[in-house]
C-alpha cells in the first residue's frame, strides 16, 4: 500500500506574462493556487509515506514469528506456521500456488460480472430515482432493507432458488454491492448546487442536457467513492458465496473451506493472504480510474 | 437581438412578492431600465433584492404585478460564479451557447471574444479549482457575455471577492457596459459600486422591500478609478447612504 500524496504536480505555469492587452490582472494572478515545486520534494515524500506501514509490517512479521515459535509449542505449531513456511508451500510450490491462483481467478470473474450487473442496475434505478420523487419514495426504504439483510441468512435461499453454480455466486455479489451504488449515485445526481440548476433553468435546458451537462458529471466524485465501496463488497460477496456453493468451477472460497477442514495451514494462510490481496488490487484499480477520470478538476483524496 | 418590448428593455409594474409562509418580500415595485442604463439597486441584506433579480428572470412567478422583458438571451450573473469545475474556463465560457445550440466554431469564436473582453487570456485552460475568486468572477462574466445579452442582471456578484479585486471588476463592468451597451440591473449592497457603475442608483427599504429614493448619477463614462475620490462622488454616496439608513 503506497499511498504518496499528490503533492508534487507543477502550479499553473503562466502566473505573469502574456495576457496582452488584458486589465489589471497581474493583481489577481498572484493570487492562484500554487502547488510546490517538482523534483526536490518528491524523495522525501515517498520516504515519509513508505517508511511507517514497512515499520509496522516488519514488526507484524515478528509478532507472526514469535507466536509461531514462542508461543506455540511444537506439536502445536500447525495451527500458525512460521512466514518462511507458509512462502514456502503457498507460495514457492507451484502446484499449490497455481490453484489458489486459478481458484482466486474464477472468484475475480464472479465478482467482475456481479459488480457490472450491480453498477448497471444501480445507476439506472438511481438515475430514474433522481428524476421521479415517487420512485425515489418508493424504492428508498427497499433499497435500505437489501442493505440491512444479513448476506449469510440469505445465501442458502438464494441457493434454494437458483442452484449452486455460478448463477447463485453472481447474484449474491449483486444483492452485497448494489445499496452503495445506488446510494452513492443518487446523493452525486442530488449535489449539482442550486445555482447551476438556475442557470440551466434559465437557459431552457431539457431534461436530458441537464441529466448529461450537470448532474452525471457532478455526480462523478460521490459515484467513484460508491464503486471503490462496492467493488470491495463485490470481492467479498464473490467469496460468501463461493463458500457456500460447491457447484461449477470451484472458486477461492471453496478452496479456504478445504483447506481449513484439512488443516492444510500454509495454504489456507496463503488463500486469505491472496484473497486480501485482490480486495486491495479491486480497490486500487477503482482510486486509480478515478484519479483518471476526475483528478484532474476534483481535489480527490487516493487511499489505499 | 431585438427587444420587442416599447417601454424599455426591463420594465416591472407593480410587483409584489409574498412568499408561501406569509413573507412579504417585495410591494409596489414599478420602474424601467432602457438600454444605455446601467440601474442599481441597493439595500440592506434580506430586503428583497435578489428575489426581485429572480422574478426579472423568470425563476421566480410574482404574486403580483407584471415584468416585461425579452428573455430569450437574458444575462444572468449570479451570487457565486456557478462555474462546472469538470471544465476548463474556455469549456465554462462555452456552456450558455452550447445550451443555445451554437456550432463548436460559433462556440470558439464567442468565448474567444469574451475571454479578451475580461481579459482571461492564458487562463483557458485552467480548471475553476486553480482559479482565484477574482478569476472565477470573470469567467462567470465572460461565460455571460458569449450571449450578448441586451439585458444584464447581476446578483451582488462581487460580494465575495476582496476589495481592491472588487474595485478591479467594478471598473470592468462599468468598461462592458460601455462597450456592449446593454441594460444592466446590479444589486448590491456597496455603496461606493452602485455609485461608480451606474446611470442610476435605487435605495429599497427593509421588508417588505420597496423603492424608497431614486438618485440619478451624473457621471459621464468611462469612469476612471480616481472618481472615487471626487467631492461629488463623495456627495453623492453620502446621500445614497442617508436614504439607505432612513429606510431600515
Amino acid at each position: 500500500m503506497t499511498t504518496i500524496p499528490d503533492v508534487t504536480r507543477p502550479g499553473p505555469e503562466d502566473t505573469d506574462g502574456h495576457h496582452g492587452s488584458a486589465p489589471d490582472i497581474s493583481l489577481e494572478a498572484d493570487a492562484l493556487v500554487h502547488r510546490p515545486p517538482p523534483g526536490a520534494s518528491r524523495s522525501k515524500t515517498m520516504f515519509r509515506a513508505a517508511v511507517p506501514p514497512l515499520v509496522l509490517g516488519s514488526a507484524l512479521i515478528g509478532l507472526w514469528y514469535v507466536i509461531s515459535y514462542v508461543i506455540l509449542e511444537p506439536h502445536r505449531r500447525f495451527l500458525l506456521q512460521p512466514p518462511h513456511q507458509v512462502l514456502d508451500t503457498g507460495f514457492l510450490d507451484w502446484g499449490n500456488y497455481s490453484r489458489i491462483l486459478t481458484a482466486l481467478w474464477n472468484s475475480t470473474q464472479v465478482a467482475l460480472i456481479g459488480l457490472g450487473i450491480a453498477i448497471t442496475i444501480g445507476f439506472l434505478l438511481a438515475t430514474m430515482m433522481s428524476q421521479a420523487k415517487m420512485l425515489e419514495r418508493a424504492v428508498f426504504p427497499f433499497a435500505v432493507t437489501l442493505q440491512a439483510i444479513p448476506i449469510l441468512a440469505i445465501v442458502p435461499m438464494i441457493g434454494f432458488w437458483f442452484g449452486y453454480g455460478t448463477t447463485a455466486r453472481v447474484i449474491v455479489c449483486i444483492i452485497i454491492s448494489l445499496f452503495p451504488i445506488i446510494m452513492n449515485t443518487l446523493f452525486g445526481l442530488q449535489s449539482a448546487e442550486r445555482g447551476m440548476h438556475d442557470l440551466f433553468t434559465l437557459h431552457r435546458a431539457n431534461r436530458l442536457t441537464r441529466l448529461r451537462k450537470l448532474m452525471f458529471p457532478a455526480a462523478l466524485p460521490a459515484v467513484f467513492a460508491g464503486l471503490r465501496i462496492s467493488a470491495g463488497l463485490s470481492v467479498i460477496g464473490a467469496i460468501v458465496g463461493d463458500f457456500f456453493f460447491g457447484q461449477g468451477e470451484a472458486g477461492i472460497g471453496q478452496l479456504l473451506r478445504r483447506y481449513a477442514s484439512q488443516l492444510d495451514g500454509e495454504e489456507l494462510l496463503t488463500s486469505v493472504i491472496m484473497s486480501s490481496a485482490l480486495g486491495v488490487v479491486v480497490f486500487w484499480t477503482f482510486g486509480w480510474i478515478q484519479k483518471l477520470v476526475i483528478g484532474k478538476w476534483h481535489e480527490t483524496e487516493v487511499l489505499g | 437581438m431585438t427587444t420587442a418590448t416599447t417601454n424599455g428593455a426591463l420594465s416591472f409594474d407593480g410587483i409584489g412578492m409574498i412568499f408561501p409562509d406569509g413573507t412579504e418580500a417585495l410591494r409596489e415595485i414599478t420602474f424601467s431600465i432602457d438600454r444605455g442604463e446601467f440601474i442599481t439597486v441597493v439595500g440592506p441584506s434580506g430586503c428583497g433584492k435578489s428575489t426581485l433579480l429572480r422574478i426579472a428572470s423568470g425563476l421566480l412567478e410574482p404574486t403580483a404585478g407584471s415584468v416585461e422583458v425579452d428573455r430569450e438571451r437574458l444575462g444572468y450573473v449570479f451570487q457565486d460564479a456557478t462555474l462546472l469545475p469538470w471544465r476548463t474556463v474556455r469549456q465554462n465560457i462555452e456552456l450558455l451557447a452550447e445550451l443555445h445550440g451554437f456550432d463548436s466554431a460559433e462556440r470558439k469564436r464567442l468565448s474567444t471574444a469574451a475571454i479578451d473582453l475580461v481579459g482571461l487570456q492564458g487562463f483557458e485552460n485552467h480548471y475553476p479549482k486553480s482559479l482565484s475568486g477574482g478569476m472565477r468572477m470573470r469567467t462567470s462574466l465572460a461565460r455571460t457575455l458569449t450571449l450578448k445579452p441586451p439585458v444584464f442582471l447581476f446578483d451582488e456578484p462581487f460580494g465575495a471577492v476582496d476589495e481592491i479585486t472588487r474595485e478591479h471588476l467594478n471598473e470592468e463592468t462599468q468598461r462592458l457596459f460601455q462597450s456592449e451597451g446593454f441594460a444592466g440591473l446590479f444589486i448590491t449592497h456597496s455603496i461606493s459600486e452602485a455609485v461608480f457603475m451606474s446611470t442610476k442608483v435605487l435605495v429599497m427599504s427593509y421588508r417588505p422591500g420597496r423603492i424608497v429614493a431614486s438618485f440619478d448619477v451624473p457621471f459621464g463614462y468611462p469612469r476612471q478609478p480616481q472618481l472615487r475620490f471626487d467631492p461629488e462622488f463623495a456627495l453623492l454616496s453620502g446621500e445614497v447612504s442617508l436614504a439607505l439608513r432612513g429606510s431600515t
